[in-house]
């Protein structure tokens, strides 16, 4: 109890000098009241038992040391493999107190020393969890690290960890059958491209919807309706979205050709200049610039149902007799492709996400499915290099195909019969097409 | 020279990102470049901004038909425009987030374009029935295997699937409807899903090359 409150008491109870000495207080003058030292006594008592009952934790922490958790332990760094040197991995045994049904630990904090400086907290993690990645270093620093046990406002800190320098390597050597293969397919490729220039005839199978665009286009030309052409609601960036371009230059000469209308409504702005300039020189190798028109493309909207809706009002109200749905789609595929059937088009459908060919298939005429997007343009083409180009995805597939039996036959037979020949391709198989950095 | 230039950058950056994957301290050049790519895409912005609405205005000077959706079109773009640009009815000062709880333009956000998208979307739920009676019309073989696949996936996917056939022992436990539905999509439907995914990977890969070796040109604006 501080002296001054002890004084203030005893002033007011008429008691001459307090002295007060470690936690017990004694006055060295005898009250002039026996009732007013009694009082002194039980305000004194009351000051006491009121300060202990505030400062309960610090109590408890005295009186229950073996609460504290124990600090997580085998606490070690390690530079991550193949990168530039900006990533260490940190790896730790929990604390043998995180267990569910204990709730004595809360999680773990992760601190790390640069150069020998201070530690600094990186991060927070729930219990249970044993690493971290720490992809905030350069190679340029030597790091150390510790990793603390949480409990309450307590923490428990490991043992600090060795010093480490980030290495960065010039070539992720984990990733050398991707380079093969790469290497094999994209060389088998540029084999049959220069075969075809050299003049060799390949064989390329019959594309349905592909073929049917010369008819498509005639359609709408007799009908004299106008030719919609989506491009999918992906920006430029997006291969199919490329692809669906290189296809509407093909379809574009075509309708040039025709005399035929062409309606572009676009979700992107970038699609909207690219496109033009697209269906621009199509027009131009067809001999009929005057007859483009940049009004052909326009720009919507980026939301995706504000788009469906713009293109499903053009729909209605202009019933074109064709319709091209080339692109990368999401739920709106569906609701373009059957708000196209309900008004008797022909549609021509194609995507590269398996998800949505489903819907195209259902409601379209024709659909390409994955490859023959990207193989459309160069199978309308009818140029021998282009065509040679998918003779060359032939290779890529007759190695999927290979490996796909080979795989299968060795992991039955290494299951069923413990084989340890069988065990050993199936996991060749599996170095030589994971990516994944070991 | 004005095809030459982009057929070079295409070329230049088209090789650089593949050998990128290889090379562990340009891990962070596809990133870099798609920053740069959003970074253009912002301002080409402006260029469909501006052809929507001379479009629209175009329509509302001819008088041409429908041109009573083109007004929607322009208010609706210029409410929107003042109340993000202005920050109309924003809690805050002017540096408060434009989408702040009780701005205007939130506010609109919230109670006229999330609806209106919401009432697009809820049209899937309808064209999936008519899509689906279509496709299920037991035309040819394929359609019904396509039909009995689907009418097991349906009806395993409810309790009543799971009443149907839970006297099934659980030695033949593969014949109840729910398990067979969970077959049919992890193994046919699963093996279909990949071969089409290697099949687009092959494409992918075909395509980039013949437009990182200038083969393929359309996209650029040159059918020769």
């Amino acid at each position: 109890m501080p002296p001054a409150i002890v004084n203030f008491i005893a002033g007011q109870v008429g008691v001459q000098q307090l002295v007060v000495s470690g936690t017990s207080t004694t006055a060295q003058t005898p009250p002039s009241h026996p009732r007013a030292a009694f009082l002194v006594l039980l305000i004194i008592i009351s000051f006491t038992i009121s300060a202990i009952a505030q400062e309960p934790a610090d109590t408890a922490a005295f009186d229950l040391p073996d609460e504290r958790p124990a600090p997580p332990t085998s606490v070690v760094v390690t530079d991550f493999k193949y990168d530039a040197g900006n990533r260490v991995d940190i790896t730790w045994v929990p604390s043998i107190d995180d267990q569910p049904e204990l709730t004595l630990v809360d999680g773990y904090t992760v601190y790390r020393s640069a150069n020998g400086g201070d530690y600094k907290l990186l991060d927070s993690l729930l219990p249970g969890i044993s690493m971290y990645e720490d992809e905030e270093v350069t190679p340029d620093s030597v790091y150390t690290y510790y990793v603390a046990t949480m409990s309450g406002k307590d923490t428990v800190q490991s043992v600090v960890t060795q010093e480490i320098r980030p290495e960065w390597e010039l070539v992720n050597f984990d990733l050398a059958w991707l380079f093969v293969i790469a290497v094999i397919i994209s060389g088998s490729i540029v084999w049959f491209i220069w075969r075809a220039r050299a003049g060799a005839d390949l064989f390329v199978r019959k594309i349905a919807g592909l073929d049917a665009v010369d008819e498509a286009i005639g359609r709408a030309t007799e009908m004299g309706r106008p030719i919609l052409f989506i491009p999918g609601i992906l920006d430029m960036d997006d291969v199919q979205t490329i692809a669906g371009l290189t296809i509407l230059g093909r379809v574009a000469k075509q309708i040039a050709d025709y005399d035929t209308r062409i309606r572009m409504p676009v979700s992107r702005s970038l699609v909207m200049t690219a496109a033009r300039e697209t269906i621009k020189a199509s027009y131009q190798v067809a001999g009929r610039p005057d007859a483009y028109s940049d009004d052909m493309v326009s720009y919507v909207t980026d939301e995706q149902f504000g788009y469906v809706a713009a293109v499903d009002g053009i729909m209605v109200r202009e019933k074109p007799a064709t319709i091209f749905l080339l692109g990368a789609f999401f739920a709106e595929s569906l609701i373009l492709a059957e708000t196209g059937n309900s008004i008797g088009a022909i549609q021509i459908a194609g995507t590269a996400r398996p998800a949505q060919l489903p819907f195209f298939i259902a409601a379209c005429d024709f659909t390409l499915i994955g490859e023959e997007l990207f193989a459309a343009s160069a199978y309308l083409s009818g140029e021998p290099k282009q065509l040679g180009s998918l003779k060359g995805q032939d290779v890529g597939k007759g190695i999927a195909m290979l490996a796909i039996i080979l795989g299968m036959v060795a992991v039955t037979m290494a299951t069923a019969f413990e084989i340890d020949f069988f065990q050993m391709i199936a996991d060749g198989l599996n170095q030589v097409f994971s990516t994944k950095a070991e | 020279m004005r095809r030459q230039v982009p057929l070079f950058i295409t070329f230049f950056v088209g090789t650089l990102l593949i050998v990128s994957v290889f090379i562990p301290p340009m891990e962070n050049l596809g990133e870099d470049f798609t920053l740069f790519f959003d970074i253009i895409a912002v301002f080409a912005f402006f260029l469909g901004g501006g052809n929507l609405l001379r479009v629209h205005l175009t329509k509302l000077y001819r008088k041409s038909p429908d041109w009573g959706f083109s007004v929607v079109t322009v208010v609706g773009f210029f409410l929107m425009l003042a109340a993000g640009l202005f920050k109309i009815g924003n809690p805050g000062d002017i540096s408060a987030s434009v989408t702040a709880e009780g701005s205007m333009f939130q506010t609109m956000f919230n109670n006229v374009v999330l609806p209106l998208q919401s009432t697009m979307y809820a049209l899937l739920a309808f064209f999936i029935a008519s899509a689906s009676y279509r496709a299920f019309r037991a035309k040819n073989r394929e359609a019904t295997i396509l039909l009995v696949a689907a009418f097991i996936i349906l009806l395993g996917r409810t309790p009543f699937g799971m009443m149907l056939t839970a006297w099934i022992p659980d030695s033949w436990s593969v014949l109840q409807v729910p398990n067979l539905a969970i077959w049919i999509m992890n193994s046919p439907n699963l093996a279909g899903q990949r071969a089409i995914l290697i099949g687009i990977g092959l494409g992918v890969v075909s395509m980039s090359l013949r437009i990182i070796l200038g083969i393929e040109r359309t996209y650029l604006g040159d059918d020769r």
